[in-house]
């Protein structure tokens, strides 16, 4: 597979299918490991840095996910507009298009797992799944890391753990999320509540793009905060169970606004269809809010002929790097907000 | 109230931290805030500033001997770490793991790992399970302040410790 091939399909993790699809997007488990005793990527120069990608992508190479028609690529042989689109994908992070200098990334065909070679550790393994599929996740990632330890020898100690370059990631290494669409915790003013009840838990929420990033279009990210004291069943447990709470208190909220507000809700529901159907010119900040609107009265049965995969495509090819590799030629702002008019009114019927 | 960096200016610059149900506050006057990475408002700052201020607060301050301590296969130095805020290799867990427990136990709440390790050899995963089982109990023992029986349990990891050594070399 080519990095131009990924533009024509749908990431597998986003064809709005997998349980409780009308509520989480998607769930992603991330693995980090290091070598023993090799430099961790911070701290090396770069000829270490190069001499520990020497030993590893050989080995993620053969996995069975990258080996058949997976994508392989140093970073560094791709375009500005390639590494963002990446980004824009959630297959790689914002650090490792930072600097490009031995790094690489290793994809699969259908993009559900992605794993990136000289990140903040020497691998940071990741699987993404549709809907609430944490346990799918889970194991598919474990049995990714248990193939790569059959060659490479990963830095572990009975007390700490696997070790990371960071100590917020000792331990198992692994982080889980799920990233949630909670429309209408948002419009009942019950999302700050549910929030500080989620941290007081032992959990962190964030944006659409994890660190640093605003809760954008109705999304929330929540994941679990501490790796080391706690095995991989009881991180996973803990956060499934809360996270089984926040549906169920975003249903009733949905439920509240069909029984309560309906005439406000289909309102503003088919207002945003409206412009969307309609704009010339469009930037991402309010495109993002009208989907979201979009996306629940489709949930809700308000919009009949629009599909959940329609505007999940929507969220990611309206992005910036997306609209300029289907224009296949780089774009400003003004020609990007009239493309992501352009792509949205082809789509939305 | 006065900076509890360098105990002489006045502290304007007031963090919080909770993590598990515990709370801790860091209160700096400008000039060591700017030290340590802690900008002011509106640039934000990644969790690893905050660790690497927090890494000697509260830790005890033993007389020169922290700062010379190297890392003998990346050559970090404690300081190093305190700046990056993140460790240079493997090593650097063994060799720093003085001022390594407190600050595991600040962010996790834990110093002892559960769960998966790698499958290296199916005695040694036997052996690593009995190890984590001890420990486990010595922390646990520890925190209830059962110190006779944490005194016995303690032996018997240096014993196990002893014994996995052994029969790694062979």
């Amino acid at each position: 597979m080519q990095i131009n091939d990924l533009i024509k399909q749908t990431s597998g993790w986003l064809k709005g299918t997998g349980p409780h699809s009308e509520i989480v997007f998607s769930s992603r488990v991330r693995l980090a490991r290091n070598m023993e005793k090799i430099l961790f990527p911070s701290w090396a120069d770069q000829k270490a840095q190069e001499q520990a990608l020497a030993l590893i992508k050989p080995v993620v190479e053969q996995l069975d996910q990258i080996k058949t028609d997976g994508l392989v690529t140093m970073m560094s042989e791709l375009s500005p507009v390639d590494t963002q689109f990446l980004v824009e994908r959630h297959l790689v992070s914002r650090e490792h298009i930072a600097h490009l200098d031995a790094k690489a990334v290793a994809i699969s065909r259908d993009e559900t797992v992605s794993i990136m070679i000289n990140e903040e550790d020497h691998l940071r393994i990741q699987v993404l799944e549709a809907g609430f599929m944490l346990d799918a996740c889970g194991e598919r990632i474990s049995a990714i890391d248990t193939a790569l330890e059959k060659s490479l020898n990963f830095a572990y100690s009975i007390k700490w753990g696997y070790l990371t370059a960071c100590p917020t990631n000792t331990g198992t290494g692994m982080r889980a999320s799920v990233m949630l669409h909670l429309p209408a915790l948002v419009l009942t003013k019950q999302i700050n509540r549910v929030i500080q009840a989620v941290i007081k838990l032992g959990l962190t929420v964030r944006g659409l793009f994890g660190e640093g990033t605003e809760a954008a279009g109705n999304f929330f990210q929540i994941s679990n905060q501490l790796s080391l004291g706690r095995s991989e069943d009881e991180i996973m447990d803990n956060i499934k169970r809360i996270i089984a709470q926040v549906i169920e208190y975003e249903q009733n909220a949905r439920q509240v606004l069909l029984t309560k507000n309906r005439g406000k809700l289909e309102d503003q529901v088919w207002r945003s269809y409206g412009i969307l159907r309609n704009a010339h010119i469009i930037s991402s900040a309010e495109t993002i809010e009208l989907l979201s609107n979009v996306r629940l009265g489709s949930d809700l049965g308000i919009l009949k002929n629009i599909t959940k995969e329609m505007v999940n495509e929507l969220f990611i090819l309206t992005q910036p790097s997306h609209l300029q590799k289907l224009e296949e030629k780089v774009l400003n702002p003004p020609q990007r907000d009239a493309k992501r008019a352009e792509i949205i009114r082809a789509k939305i019927k | 109230m006065v900076c509890q960096i360098c105990g002489k200016k006045n502290a304007s610059v007031h963090l919080t931290e909770i993590i598990n149900e515990q709370m801790t506050e860091l209160h700096l006057c400008e000039g060591c805030a700017k030290d340590k990475g802690i900008a002011g408002l509106g640039q934000p700052f990644g969790l690893q500033d905050l660790l690497a201020g927090l890494v000697d607060f509260g830790a005890p301050v033993a007389s020169g001997k922290k700062t010379t301590l190297k890392c003998p296969n990346c050559k970090m130095t404690y300081e190093d770490f305190r700046k990056l805020g993140r460790f240079g290799c493997s090593e650097c867990y063994e060799t720093f793991k003085e001022s390594i427990e407190p600050l595991l136990k600040k962010i996790h709440g834990s110093v002892q790992h559960v769960g998966k390790s790698p499958q290296r050899s199916g005695e040694t995963n036997n052996a690593n399970k009995e190890l984590q089982e001890l420990q486990l109990r010595l922390q646990k023992a520890i925190g209830a302040e059962n110190f006779e029986e944490a005194a016995k349990l303690r032996d018997k990891i240096k014993q196990a410790e002893k014994k996995r050594a052994k029969e790694k070399s062979e």
